[in-house]
């Protein structure tokens, strides 16, 4: 018989990741089931890797809570996790009376949710702080307390410090059953069957699967696609804010911004799909977001573009978070229908999670010797000093796998050894920016292959490119093996 | 303090070392960011290297031998697993090595030999999913002529570029099923010799004007949808075509590697991405050369040693005897039929009896005239029976006819209807 767990939380997207953070505080007993065989590889990785100040979510709603609470809540946990996060701020432009109008009343909504620090722009103060925008616009909507993270690594970070502080995390793991017993639930997967006293429903695009799994439906998850350009550093100063056109019901638009890495990112558009994992990009797509991005800074040079991407929102017909007990089954909790501004909202859906899990009777008693920190280092944003004693006091960074980032040997292995080691060349990729540059891996691809199977310990014929089961290569050329 | 240091030990940087070696440059370094000198001729197994050179026919690896052996006797440094981090105009060289650590070199003259990098996916955003299966041509080479791995069974190649043609023939060799070469424009991008000897000699189909439009597959690839291109290269509706395949490799063109050169503040060419190049490859920083790819994408290396060579004598006479800073520069520009000049600037007091021109033409040339203009004067014509873009052309103009010349040079292509 399986020990029985406090807390199993299934999937380790942010908000699976943020709620094993906030349980960590306390002497909690918590297992994570994550279907892939990464944390962070669906919605999590794939979005505008933003954190909104909190002016557009219906005030009273949720979203609009969660989002203002997040927004504090994520500072304080990319500092102490070490996550790269840059506060730029946010504008939203108004290319007509009609958006002066909109962002008025944004403005007023943001007063009401308690954002700080927002401002209508006019023009000429517009311009003087971002020169590359249209000159169609009229006004914009300054968002100071706006900003930008890397949304894997902060999804990563906390569900590393909850591994470190006692978290179990099993990966590979689908849920495919869920059954309730006495004093809990029983989830069974596609390796195991596990028990716990209660159950976070943390599944992103698939938490009504799994919802429905143990109560009747309640919500329905639909797909909305959107797609993405991350152009090189060389249009990474194209503009310093974020910048937003005036929401429309389909959502926030598309917006132009730069990201932690020095990229510029441009997207998403919107594309109700079939497929929860439907992260095609499409020619027609592509094209509209480019179409649209050009309607705000007309100079974007897609020539640099480096990679596409598209990733799955995972909307409800409710138009708010889905966060609370299911129907009938005490102990069991949804944190669904988490799509913008999710990635914001995440810390504190986290929190909230353990404040309804309290409700029902979990014990929280603080954690002792509490790890808080997370030590990350990254050779090209240290100083010369810096680089010359850490290479001197390891010779593994003195040695660089990846030209384009300048990533070296260290940074890799402990990328590979880290307290959620990574399996794959996205992984690695992830973890330490290897392969995210303007070669995209052509020339450290087979080296970062190289490496993961000496330090795994595997044949470089069954590392995998990313999701597992995804092989790079396929065998060995006529007597390669000799 | 160095005499000379250069960055990269490909075919570029060896030259130019040898070359500033033997005209009396002493203390020389090269900085090599892999394992061993060679650079991206240690994957070309395949022949057809030298025969210019060295008018006979070499594998990559026994042409970049031919000048790696000299480095000893030559007394030139080689260092290699060193990653050049930086370098400045007032030519410090900061270089990371495991066993050296992290070194700021000073010297009195650089070679930039950085080479180039092969445009990805991202470049031409081809869209569809994600999988695994889809790498540039080079990365697929590496594997399977350096590591010994086979990438895929049934493949795709998209582009004409001379590594994916090359690898079209050797994945064949390794019992792949190449299903054909897409080309998005009207011609190869190739030389023509790789396309008869890799394709039409294996069968393999070049689809020139197709490129494809959608990559399927959730882990590896799957399938490719592939379509026909109009004359402004968008897909033509209707035409799509799918192929099942588990491998697409890409061969869409090659980019010079100038993230030192650009963050030391050199001037670049938009045209060929590389730095702008006087008559003796030095660029816009004074005593700062460049040689080969990181200059322009040659299409055979033995052009890239004969520049390379250029880059060498040019440090050695900086070093050993700089000439005062003169104001006549003359400029080289790119008329009709052109699409880039490598030097872009000559100093004729420099030129001893004719500067050779690099330059490409940007569209398929049948029996035509390579102009050179000054003004409304034409002051030489070379004829071609054929140029293509995936063939560097050069021209070689005597000194004699520069010197008639009066402000900047016009180099274009004219169709000979004579």
């Amino acid at each position: 018989m399986q020990k029985i767990r406090d807390v199993i939380i299934i999937g380790c997207g942010v908000v699976g990741a943020a709620t094993a953070y906030a349980l960590a505080r306390y002497d909690v007993d918590v297992l994570i089931l994550e279907k892939e065989n990464d944390v962070s590889s669906g919605t999590s990785k794939a979005n505008s890797a933003i954190l909104h100040a909190g002016y557009d979510p219906r005030p009273g709603s949720l979203m609009a809570t969660l989002n203002v609470a997040g927004s504090r809540l994520s500072k304080t946990i990319c500092h102490d996790l070490n996550v790269p996060y840059i506060n730029c701020g946010s504008l939203v432009l108004a290319f007509s009376d009609a958006d002066l109008i909109t962002l008025e009343s944004l403005l007023e909504r943001g007063r009401q949710n308690g954002v700080e620090g927002l401002e209508i722009l006019p023009p000429e103060r517009l311009f003087e702080l971002e020169p590359k925008l249209s000159r169609h616009v009229k006004g914009a909507l300054l968002a100071r307390t706006a900003a930008i993270v890397n949304p894997w690594e902060f999804t990563l970070a906390m569900a590393e410090n909850a591994v470190e502080n006692g978290t179990t995390l099993r990966l590979n793991e689908k849920v495919t059953a869920i059954r309730k017993v006495t004093d809990g639930y029983e989830v069974e997967t596609n390796q195991d069957v596990h028990r716990a006293r209660f159950v976070i429903n943390a599944a992103g695009a698939h938490a009504d699967t799994i919802h429905n799994m143990i109560a009747p439906p309640a919500f329905r998850i639909i797909p909305d696609k959107g797609e993405y350009y991350v152009l090189d550093k060389s249009e990474g100063t194209r503009v310093r804010h974020i910048i937003f056109q005036c929401p429309t019901p389909l959502g926030k638009g598309t917006l132009v911004a730069p990201t932690t890495d020095g990229n510029l990112i441009v997207g998403p558009n919107n594309e109700l799909t079939e497929k929860k994992e439907d992260t095609v990009t499409s020619a027609r797509g592509l094209v509209e977001v480019k179409e649209r991005a050009f309607k705000s800074v007309p100079s974007i040079d897609f020539s640099q573009n480096v990679r596409n991407f598209s990733g799955v929102r995972a909307a409800t017909e409710i138009d708010d978070f889905i966060i609370g007990e299911a129907d009938g089954s005490p102990g069991f909790f949804d944190l669904a229908g988490i799509k913008s501004p999710g990635l914001t909202a995440a810390a504190a859906i986290g929190e909230m999670a353990v404040t309804l899990l309290a409700g029902r009777g979990l014990a929280l008693t603080p954690r002792v010797n509490l790890v808080t920190k997370r030590n990350k280092i990254r050779f090209n944003r240290m100083s010369v000093e810096e680089k010359k004693t850490l290479i001197s006091a390891n010779p593994d960074y003195g040695q660089i796998v990846c030209r384009c980032e300048s990533v070296t040997l260290g940074e890799v292995k402990a990328a590979l050894h880290s307290p959620i080691p990574a399996v794959s060349v996205e992984g690695v990729k992830r973890r330490c920016h290897a392969g995210s540059g303007r070669c995209q891996g052509g020339f450290c691809g087979p080296r970062v292959v190289e490496i993961i199977a000496a330090e795994h310990g595997i044949s470089p014929l069954d590392v995998p490119l990313d999701r597992a089961g995804s092989t790079i290569l396929i065998g060995r050329t006529k007597g390669g093996d000799a | 303090m160095y005499d000379l240091i250069v960055i990269g030990a490909g075919p570029a940087g060896l030259a130019a070392a040898i070359t500033a070696a033997k005209n009396g440059l002493k203390k020389i370094l090269i900085a090599e960011r892999d394992r061993e000198a060679g650079g991206i001729l240690n994957q070309c197994i395949h022949n057809g290297f030298g025969l210019h050179y060295f008018k006979e026919e070499l594998t990559g690896p026994e042409y970049a031998s031919r000048f790696i052996r000299m480095l000893a006797d030559l007394n030139i440094e080689l260092m290699l697993n060193a990653m050049v981090l930086e370098i400045t105009p007032e030519r410090h060289v900061h270089v990371i090595n495991r066993d050296v650590g992290y070194k700021v070199l000073e010297a009195k003259s650089i070679v930039l030999a950085m080479g180039c990098r092969e445009r990805t996916r991202g470049a031409i955003a081809i869209p569809g999913s994600r999988p695994a299966g889809v790498l540039t041509a080079g990365a697929a080479q590496r594997y399977v002529n350096m590591e010994g791995y086979m990438v895929g069974r049934r493949v795709l190649v998209l582009g004409s570029g001379d590594i994916g043609l090359i690898m079209a023939r050797r994945l064949t060799l390794e019992g792949a099923e190449v299903l054909a070469c897409l080309e998005i424009m009207p011609y190869s991008s190739g030389l023509m010799r790789n396309v008869v000897q890799c394709l039409d000699d294996y069968d393999i189909p070049l689809l020139l004007s197709h490129t494809i439009v959608e990559i399927r597959g959730d882990k590896r690839v799957e399938e490719a949808v592939v379509a026909r291109v109009d004359q402004n290269l968008k897909p033509i509706a209707g035409t799509e075509m799918t192929f099942t395949c588990d491998t697409i490799l890409l061969s869409v063109g090659l980019i010079p590697e100038n993230e030192l050169t650009d963050k030391a503040g050199i001037e670049i060419d938009p045209r060929t991405k590389g730095a702008i190049v006087r008559e003796n490859m030095e660029t816009s920083c004074h005593g700062i050369f460049a040689c080969g790819n990181v200059v322009h994408v040659h299409d055979l290396v033995d052009f890239v040693t004969e520049e390379s060579e250029i880059a060498g004598r040019g440090a050695a006479e900086f070093v050993l005897n700089e000439k005062s800073e003169t104001a006549d520069e003359m400029t080289l520009l790119c008329g009709d039929g052109v699409s880039y000049v490598v030097p872009q600037i000559v100093r004729r007091e420099r030129v001893a009896k004719t500067q050779t021109v690099y330059f490409r033409v940007n569209r398929l040339f049948d029996k035509s005239r390579v102009v050179i203009r000054s003004g409304e004067n034409e002051i030489a014509a070379f004829k071609r029976p054929y140029m293509a873009p995936g063939e560097m052309e050069h021209v070689k103009i005597p000194k004699a006819l520069l010197d008639k010349a009066e402000g900047a040079i016009v180099i274009s292509v004219e169709e000979d209807v004579s």
